[in-house]
């Protein structure tokens, strides 16, 4: 279909859109009074049902026109901005994104999103009944029609009017198996020209001819012949296969007026009727209704696919591994001319590196603007007030890292939102603000990422979490004793663990905070806890600055080399094997007054070994998995190294502790010790 | 693979497997590689060698010898390594030698002759007679599944 190559582009204008919509929508709610705003969400939805009419996703562009109709009556003043009329537009734009979603997967965009309809209807003529000369306009808010008609248009169709002709919009679909789709159309052309005149179409003429629509298109048309006449003429055109004839009204022309914001006489019906309790004056609003051209200046940027991306970084890692080998070889010439090209390329090559990655990275912003909408149908939902303040939206991710931690950051701002914040009542009895506080924050530091999720809220109950971790078997009395508050904060990330009393619909649905862990843990990174109870608590989450490049520590076991991601490894050590000792059939040591298990790779392996050595020295990598700790029995080290991470492919997959691969200077293949799987 | 009756003719590799003939329809062929380095991947079936690193792209890496269970052959100069794309699936054939590329018309191909006990016949899809020779077609969903 033609439509295709412009999908993917309509998907990510019309999630741009929607996003204004909501982002205006949450700054409406705080200036109801403020015009703009409205003018601003008007714009964006009205640019969504243009292209969304265009791509033919009816139901889209239809819900679209009814939040519009709303929209330009809040927007004209016949209707007050109440939290309520607002609730339902949210609806609308929930419903809209749900929408695009459904195409973006693939659908067809449709959604029975009647209850929404009607309850924007309802808004819409409530209010022009008390607005008795708007009401007319509004009320013959014709079916969707798929043309828009701009003053001039209007003016002919008018006057064509006077002079007792008639219009008609004609929907003109041709078979699906039609081969030459501009000669239907030159001939439906024909045969309206010869009638009468064609004052619009959609697609536009030119658009036409180059066969730049799919079945479907839509002609204005005045004639003083009738409609059943040109439907009859229009289907005899070959390869047509319906033709629907409506006739234009002069109401459908009022309706369109006003979406041309063509607003005078309006607001001249307002003075008169002196409409309810609208607050700022009616001669302020034609000056207010007019949308300022705001929006940021448009940086010079392209959108490139992903895939792109990975190719070339592919292609670049293809290059680092050659030019290992042309050191090598410039070593063993040792050409002065040929050891300084070399050198040259390494330092472009580097700066070469820095560029491609950072080409990846993403601000966090894409996955932070969907929480104000959140924040706010939360605190309605549970009758808190909440105020969501976010701080360095800009801060970039690796593509990989942000399209994994929006799930992990709605279950803990959601948490937070739920148990963290208390009810308005508590609040004013604990001497804190009614207003809750949720603070989402994000800010580089080193090689890390960090987001931060603070509220103002009740804290953890150290006391509540320990009898409940020991009544759930988390840890054991004895265990608890010795534990710091930070390590009791952090046991409600445990698995089996939640501390609602009541399962509430917001959190707490079963799946806990670990899967938070686990999803953090998974990504590279770790999360931790601090609270104070009664002054709040901050979920601090630290994520690696990209998924693709890792920094690891080489190990060599037999011929094999391995490779330890450097975040989970907390040193490296030499051990005598007299040290080593025997508890339950496990082998430990005994690292800085901590018992450590031992893991000998080498068997978790399989590696080939040609003999049983008998060394008196080991060598060890202490790794953890949060508070658990391993010691990792290897041959030797290599060092450490910067490495690009790669995935074993779609045929190898659940590998036991193998959690990638990557490719080494000499070209050879490495495998990643995923440590979590090896410790218990 | 599954249309290759449909087709007239149909182009294939052809390679050397212990002392038979066989052949993949060009269609699903990437690349024929020389041996290089291979990775032994730990805990994985014995087949699998391991991985390679293919422009950049690890790719894993079955030998077809101990898929069909037949004698392992020494690395000789002729073994070569037949990279196979199948859905979203990348995997490299370890064959004795890759020899040829062949156009197979379609009605030479019969299916798998009855015979029972013949080594691995469930991943044999059919025979093409050409001339004296005897093609067997690989059947690679067959050959690649299933992994567990």
């Amino acid at each position: 279909m033609e439509v295709n190559q412009y999908l993917e582009m309509f998907i990510e204008e019309s999630k741009e859109h929607l996003q204004a919509c909501s982002e205006h929508l949450l700054e409406l709610e705080k200036n109801p009074n403020d015009l703009t705003i409205v003018g601003e969400i008007f714009r964006s939805a009205h640019t969504l049902k243009g292209m969304s009419a265009t791509m033919g996703y009816e139901d889209l562009a239809d819900l679209t026109h009814k939040m519009e109709n709303v929209l330009d009556a809040i927007r004209n003043e016949k209707i007050h901005v109440t939290p309520e009329i607002l609730d339902v537009v949210f609806e609308s734009v929930d419903h809209l994104e749900d929408m695009v979603m459904g195409i973006a997967n693939g659908g067809d965009g449709k959604r029975d999103v009647s209850s929404t309809v009607a309850k924007l209807k309802l808004i819409e003529s409530g209010e022009s009944v008390i607005a008795e000369v708007a009401a007319t306009a509004v009320a013959v808010t014709p079916v969707a029609s798929a043309l828009e008609y701009d003053g001039f248009e209007q003016t002919v169709i008018t006057q064509s009017f006077e002079q007792d002709f008639n219009a008609f919009e004609i929907t003109v679909r041709l078979r699906e198996d039609c081969l030459l789709k501009a000669a239907r159309v030159y001939m439906v052309f024909e045969i309206l020209e010869k009638d009468g005149d064609v004052i619009k179409s959609s697609p536009t003429v030119e658009k036409l001819e180059d066969e730049q629509f799919d079945q479907l298109f839509y002609v204005a048309f005045v004639t003083k012949e009738s409609a059943e006449d040109m439907q009859k003429k229009l289907l005899k055109v070959s390869e047509v296969e319906e033709v629907i004839v409506v006739p234009i009204t002069i109401e459908q022309f009022k309706y369109s007026e006003r979406e041309e914001e063509v607003i005078v006489e309006v607001v001249e019906a307002k003075t008169e009727h002196a409409v309810g309790p609208s607050v700022s004056t009616p001669a302020k609003a034609p000056e207010k209704a007019t949308p300022v051209k705001a929006g940021p200046v448009g940086n010079k940027t392209i959108r490139v696919n992903i895939e792109r991306l990975d190719i070339l970084m592919n292609l670049f890692e293809e290059l680092v591994i050659d030019r290992g080998r042309l050191q090598s070889i410039a070593t063993e010439v040792n050409h002065n001319e040929l050891n300084e090209t070399v050198e040259r390329m390494s330092r472009v090559m580097g700066d070469l590196q820095t560029i491609i990655l950072t080409m990846r990275m993403v601000p966090v912003e894409t996955v932070f603007n969907r929480f104000p909408k959140m924040i706010r149908q939360l605190s309605r939902d549970l009758n808190k007030k909440i105020n969501l303040e976010i701080i360095g939206a800009e801060t970039e991710l690796d593509r990989t890292v942000i399209d994994e931690i929006g799930d992990p950051l709605v279950h803990l701002i959601r948490n937070s939102v739920d148990h963290g914040v208390e009810n308005p009542a508590t609040r004013l009895a604990k001497g804190k603000p009614e207003e809750g506080t949720v603070v989402l924050r994000a800010y580089h530091s080193g090689n890390y990422v960090f987001i931060e999720i603070e509220d103002d809220g009740a804290g953890i109950n150290r006391d509540k979490v320990l009898e409940k971790a020991i009544s759930k078997g988390v840890v054991t009395h004895e265990q608890s004793l010795s534990m710091s508050d930070k390590q009791i904060n952090e046991l409600i990330l445990a698995s089996g663990f939640s501390t609602a009393d009541v399962i509430s619909d917001v959190s707490g649905r079963g799946v806990g905070l670990d899967v938070v862990k686990t999803t953090i843990e998974s990504l590279g990174g770790n999360i931790s806890i601090e609270s104070t109870q009664d002054v709040g608590s901050i979920f601090s989450i630290q994520l690696p600055l990209t998924l693709s490049i890792i920094s690891v520590m080489l190990v060599e076991i037999e011929k094999e080399i391995y490779a330890i991601p450097l975040s989970s490894i907390i040193e490296t050590s030499i051990i005598r094997s007299s040290d080593i000792m025997n508890a339950h059939n496990q082998k430990v040591i005994d690292f800085r007054g901590k018992v450590v298990p031992l893991v000998f790779l080498e068997e978790i392996f399989e590696v080939p070994s040609k003999e049983v050595q008998d060394d008196e020295f080991r060598s060890v990598v202490i790794v953890r998995k949060g508070e658990k700790l391993a010691g990792l029995v290897v041959d030797s080290f290599i060092g450490q190294q910067e490495i690009v991470l790669k995935s074993l492919g779609n045929y190898l997959t659940n590998i036991f502790a193998i959690s990638g691969a990557t490719i080494l200077g000499n070209g050879k293949v490495a495998l990643i010790v995923d440590c979590n799987a090896l410790i218990k | 693979m599954t249309n290759a009756i449909e087709q007239e003719s149909i182009k294939v590799i052809v390679f050397q497997l212990a002392d038979k003939e066989y052949a993949i329809p060009v269609s699903h062929v990437q690349g024929i590689e020389k041996l290089m380095h291979i990775t032994r991947v730990p805990k994985t079936e014995k087949y699998v060698k391991g991985v390679i690193n293919l422009r950049g792209v690890v790719t894993p890496i079955v030998d077809l010898r101990e898929r069909f269970e037949l004698p392992i052959s020494k690395n000789e100069e002729t073994t070569r390594i037949i990279i196979i794309s199948l859905e979203d699936m990348e995997v490299g054939f370890v064959v004795d030698s890759a020899n040829d590329v062949l156009d197979i018309a379609a009605n030479s191909i019969e299916p798998q002759p009855e015979v029972v006990g013949s080594l691995g016949e469930e991943f044999i899809s059919g025979v093409a007679k050409l001339d004296k020779r005897l093609l067997i077609l690989l059947h690679l969903e067959k050959v690649l599944n299933p992994l567990k």
